[in-house]
């Protein structure tokens, strides 16, 4: 499986090789630019920069894309405009969709009902749009310091490095239904992320989206490289 | 001109550490700093600690440990200011916690730490001893 997706990607590559490269982008771009602008921008942020206020990053309402470049797997980006699912248990926001509890023994719940479902593109235009997107790389630089060293950790070390250690379980579901609700879930996100981002993105929340709600954890590189491991043994079990 | 206004900055930020080091907030600031700090913790604790204080946030469900309960005043009464400051900004582990309550001075200033310290007060309506 991986191998044929090396070797998918490595033909991708030499296609985009043979055709000159600035006439394949431009006509991908073209279209699936106008895609955007037209069915997108009115919740996506497209050209940055983040939300520098406590105020602006409640008001969002979707994920900022004008560095999905930079933070994307494009054949995950793809695949999901034609079937997106849902990857925050608690919205763009999680305080908008709160039901308060006013017992101090029961928890407050996410109000399912209020979250909306993503709007879904055709093959094609998924495809366009993907290409704009990932055409987008603000900080290709900061993406290219990055190095995921490779390690290998036994399962329940990285159980209780994300559980018990880091307390990342707080705000993230690890599994189908297991963990917090208030941040992404994470047994995807390595099918999802490019995993240089994962750990740029750990290492320091507040460098890619100033006043996001995931506090920086100071996490020392050999935590890092163990997370992002960790990250992808669970997106396989699932 | 850069630089001046870097200056000027300077100045105003010197000043405005100055008054709220100063005993009690002056009253024409207080209004917007609580209002503030609010908005802070509707964004950044509740999310745990939850939509009342109560430590019965959204999060809670598969949390090992329950985050305090901030509305409780027999409990709070025994955490000094100085105590609640040094938790949030670096988090459980500093005062002998939990690692689930994380450490936020990467997101929040001293300033808003502070005013985080005296909405946990108005939560509490109660006074740290410690
Ligand atoms: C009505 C508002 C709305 C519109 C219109 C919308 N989105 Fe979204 N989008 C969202 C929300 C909310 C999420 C977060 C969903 C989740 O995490 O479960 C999201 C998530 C995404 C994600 C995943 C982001 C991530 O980091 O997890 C992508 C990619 C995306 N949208 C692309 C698009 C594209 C392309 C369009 C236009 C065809 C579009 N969206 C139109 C609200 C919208
Ligand atoms: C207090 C809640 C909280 C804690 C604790 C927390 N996170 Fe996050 N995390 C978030 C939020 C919120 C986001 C970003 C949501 C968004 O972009 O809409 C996020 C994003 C991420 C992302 C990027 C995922 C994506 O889909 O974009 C990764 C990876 C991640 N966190 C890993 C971790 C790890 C590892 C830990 C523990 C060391 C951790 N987080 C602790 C709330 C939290
Ligand atoms: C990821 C979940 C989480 C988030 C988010 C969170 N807390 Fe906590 N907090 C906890 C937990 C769990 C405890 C209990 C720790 C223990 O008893 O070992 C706690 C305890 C505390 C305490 C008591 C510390 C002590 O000395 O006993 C204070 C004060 C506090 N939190 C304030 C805040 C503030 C203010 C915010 C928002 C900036 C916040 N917390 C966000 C989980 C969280």
């Amino acid at each position: 499986m991986r191998a044929a997706i090396s070797i998918g990607c490595g033909l991708l590559l030499a296609a985009l090789w043979a055709v000159p490269p600035m006439v394949a982008n431009a006509a991908g771009d073209a279209a699936g630019s106008a895609l955007l602008a037209e069915q997108c921008a009115g919740c996506h942020n497209l050209t940055g920069p983040a939300p520098d206020t406590v105020q602006a990053v409640r008001a969002r309402k979707g994920p900022d894309l004008f560095y999905a470049g930079d933070k994307y797997r494009a054949e995950w980006l793809t695949e999901w405009l034609q079937k997106p699912t849902r990857i925050r248990p608690g919205g763009a926001f999680y305080g908008d969709h709160i039901v308060p509890s006013q017992a101090t023994d029961k928890w407050d719940q996410i109000d399912t009902a209020s979250l909306p479902d993503h709007p879904a593109l055709s093959a094609p235009d998924a495809r366009a749009v993907s290409a704009a997107l990932m055409a987008n790389t603000p900080y290709a630089e900061r993406i290219a310091t990055v190095t995921v060293e490779p390690v290998s950790l036994p399962i329940f070390m990285g159980d209780m490095l994300f559980d018990k250690f880091k307390g990342c379980i707080a705000c993230h579901q690890s599994g189908k239904d297991y963990g917090g609700f208030s941040g992404p879930e994470l047994y995807t996100a390595a099918d999802r992320l490019n995993p240089r981002f994962i750990y740029s993105y750990m290492q320091n929340p507040q460098a890619w989206d100033p006043k996001i709600w995931m506090p920086n954890m100071n996490l020392a590189a050999a935590d890092l490289n163990k997370l992002v491991r960790y990250l992808q043994m669970i997106a396989e079990e699932e | 001109m850069r630089r001046a206004q870097h200056t000027l900055f300077g100045l105003w930020a010197v000043l405005g550490l100055g008054i709220a080091w100063a005993e009690g907030a002056p009253v024409w600031a207080a209004e917007g700093d609580a209002a503030n700090a609010e908005l802070l913790y509707k964004t950044y604790c509740v999310q745990c600690h939850g939509a009342t204080g109560k430590g019965n946030g959204i999060n809670v469900r598969d949390m090992s440990v329950q985050p305090r309960d901030h509305t409780d005043a027999a409990g709070m009464v025994g955490l000094s200011d100085d105590r609640l400051f040094k938790a949030i900004k670096e988090g459980g582990p500093a005062v002998t916690k939990s690692v689930l309550m994380p450490p936020w001075a990467g997101v929040l200033t001293d300033e808003e730490v502070h005013g985080l310290v005296r909405h946990l007060r108005v939560l509490c309506a109660c006074e740290g001893r410690g």
